[in-house]
């Protein structure tokens, strides 16, 4: 019944939304933010170490949301490991293009995110998709709070 | 008005929707998101065609031809809407644009100037946040206290707790809703009118929900406010009304100033029209007033009577088919309950599930229904919701129930 959304709900989705890998608060932590969509309910928050020259060492979030928005944060954990802040903020701006268009221009880099481009299709999901971003940059900026609305 | 149940012929109903024959996704279309807003039928649709190519013009202001016969339209819908509501007299009808601005104008007008500092609302945990926040809002700019009457575990309101927070006597005003946008739940209308009275309260009941699914009467209950929207009553965006005791409107100033709201202006002092058009500041939303009153036309054809036996039908087999299935719970159990079920499944989040169910073609809303403060009050996120309407068939709920149990394998 369901085959016409195996392109957002695919293998890498539905894995991770169901057993995320990097679900779970940091003891020592550098930045943190909260996450909120208000008009749905979902909320997310982020938390970062920082390495000694800057990039980002760990990250963890914990998050009561949808599939969606699960798998994105932790995907999102994973393809920014190692980067520092300036890349993390250019790989959100691509991140958004390709869950707005489904295009991913140069983005070669982020393979990991590449399960979420199909969520294009599904306008009102994604902010599903980029709330967790919204947290993470909301930590690196020193901001306490962001919302995806 | 024909009080007589009818024979209620839901095939003949759904024929006067013409958006009911849309495909979605390839599927027929299965519109459970009628809490949200409704469809409209044919008459609304023609009657809003039919005054822009006939005879539109601005109104209460032009001698001639167009605006004469567009007034008397226009008005005519106050007429109606009394009749709808029983309101004591018509000029007791003031237009607004939707349930929010008539919760607003009272919270303004009434509230802000015939209740004192020191003196409190009283609202209840089931309330859209349209009518938690004008009160926060006046809460923080006048000193009025906010009380929030708690439900019982079945979503119901507690009335030995609202009763116990009217008993200092310092609610000057109890704002609570007439039915649940989330639980379904009807409040006990005449007994909370009769609690707010006996304590010294004036009580304005949102009817958004209510009005749609029986009828209302606003003499019977004893209200001194009540509100509802036109586009949940198959009707138009951009409409609604507020009732109120003429006597109160009388005493309450204007909320906005500007256009048709005025008796006569200078630049040293203006005077007020009478009620209603002193609340009603500016040209009106003319072709939606108009579109309501065809609305309102096509309830009262239909019946209240068999409109709420319909919608009890309905609820009654939604209530058995959703609670059959394994996994999902159904949220609020109140015995008086209009046509609105939200519910959760356990092994996926709203959000998906209704994503799951779109590609289906069935329409249900998911999230928090602007109630968040209910939704912490229940510890919950979000929930889905199919709500009912008077073109609802029971072979769309079992659509619905059927698509439930897949979207539970699914995410199995």
């Amino acid at each position: 019944m369901f085959e016409d959304v195996r392109d957002l709900y695919n293998t890498a989705i539905v894995e991770r939304g169901r057993r995320p890998h990097h679900m779970h608060k940091l003891t020592a932590f550098d930045a943190t933010a909260k996450g909120d969509n208000p008009m749905c309910g979902d909320r997310v928050q982020v938390w970062l170490r920082f390495a000694p020259d800057g990039t980002i060492a760990e990250t963890g979030f914990e998050a009561r949301g949808c599939e969606i928005s699960r798998a994105s944060a932790d995907l999102m954990v994973e393809a920014v490991q190692g980067h520092s802040p300036a890349d993390t903020r250019a790989m959100f701006a691509r991140f958004r293009e390709m869950a707005q268009t489904g295009n991913c221009p140069a983005c070669a880099a982020f393979e990991p995110l590449k399960p979420l481009a199909s969520v294009h299709a599904y306008p009102s999901r994604v902010k599903c998709a980029t709330l967790p971003w919204h947290a993470l940059i909301a930590a690196l900026e020193g901001e306490g709070h962001a919302s995806s609305e | 008005m024909n009080d007589a149940v009818q024979v209620f012929d839901v095939a003949a109903i759904r024929a006067e929707f013409p958006i009911l024959r849309q495909k979605v996704r390839g599927k027929d279309l299965v519109f459970l998101d009628s809490a949200a807003s409704a469809q409209k039928p044919r008459a609304v649709i023609a009657a809003m065609v039919g005054a822009m190519e006939t005879q539109y013009a601005n109104i209460h202001r032009g001698l001639h031809w167009m605006s004469e016969r567009t007034t008397d339209a226009y008005e005519a819908t106050r007429d109606a809407a009394a009749r709808l509501l029983n309101a004591y007299d018509r000029s007791e009808i003031v237009f607004v644009r939707n349930s929010t601005e008539a919760i607003n104008l009272v919270a303004n007008s009434y509230a802000r100037v015939m209740m004192k500092p020191g003196q409190a609302v009283l609202i209840s945990g089931m309330e859209h946040h349209s009518n938690i926040v004008p009160w926060q809002m006046l809460r923080d700019s006048h000193g009025i206290e906010l009380r929030v009457a708690p439900l019982t575990d079945a979503g119901e309101l507690d009335m030995a707790a609202f009763e116990a927070l009217l008993a200092d006597g310092k609610v000057g005003l109890v704002a609570i809703t007439h039915m649940s946008n989330v639980l379904g739940s009807y409040t006990p209308a005449e007994r909370i009118a009769t609690l707010a009275h006996a304590h010294g309260a004036k009580v304005f009941f949102d009817g958004s929900q209510a009005v749609v699914h029986r009828r209302v009467d606003v003499q019977a209950i004893g209200a001194d406010f009540y509100c509802f929207t036109g586009h949940k009553l198959y009707g138009p965006t951009g409409i609604g009304v507020l009732w109120g005791r003429r006597e109160l409107l009388d005493a309450m100033p204007p909320w906005m100033g500007g256009g048709d709201m005025i008796s006569s202006v200078s630049y040293e002092r203006s005077t007020w029209a009478d009620v209603p058009h002193k609340f009603e500041a500016g040209t009106p939303a003319i072709l939606e007033g108009i579109g309501l009153h065809a609305a309102i036309e096509f309830v009262e054809s239909i019946g209240y009577p068999a409109i709420a036996a319909h919608e009890a039908a309905l609820t009654d087999h939604g209530l058995a088919k959703l609670s059959a299935i394994e996994g999902i719970t159904v949220i609020g159990r109140a015995q008086d309950r209009g046509g609105v079920i939200s519910f959760t499944l356990d092994r996926a989040h709203a959000h998906d599930v209704a994503t799951l169910l779109d590609r289906q073609g069935i329409a249900v809303r998911a999230g928090q229904h602007c109630a968040e403060p209910l939704m912490r009050s229940l510890s919950l996120d979000s929930t889905a919701r199919a709500s009912f309407g008077i073109y609802t068939t029971h072979e769309e709920i079992d659509a619905l129930a059927d698509t439930l149990v897949r979207i539970r394998e699914f995410f199995g």
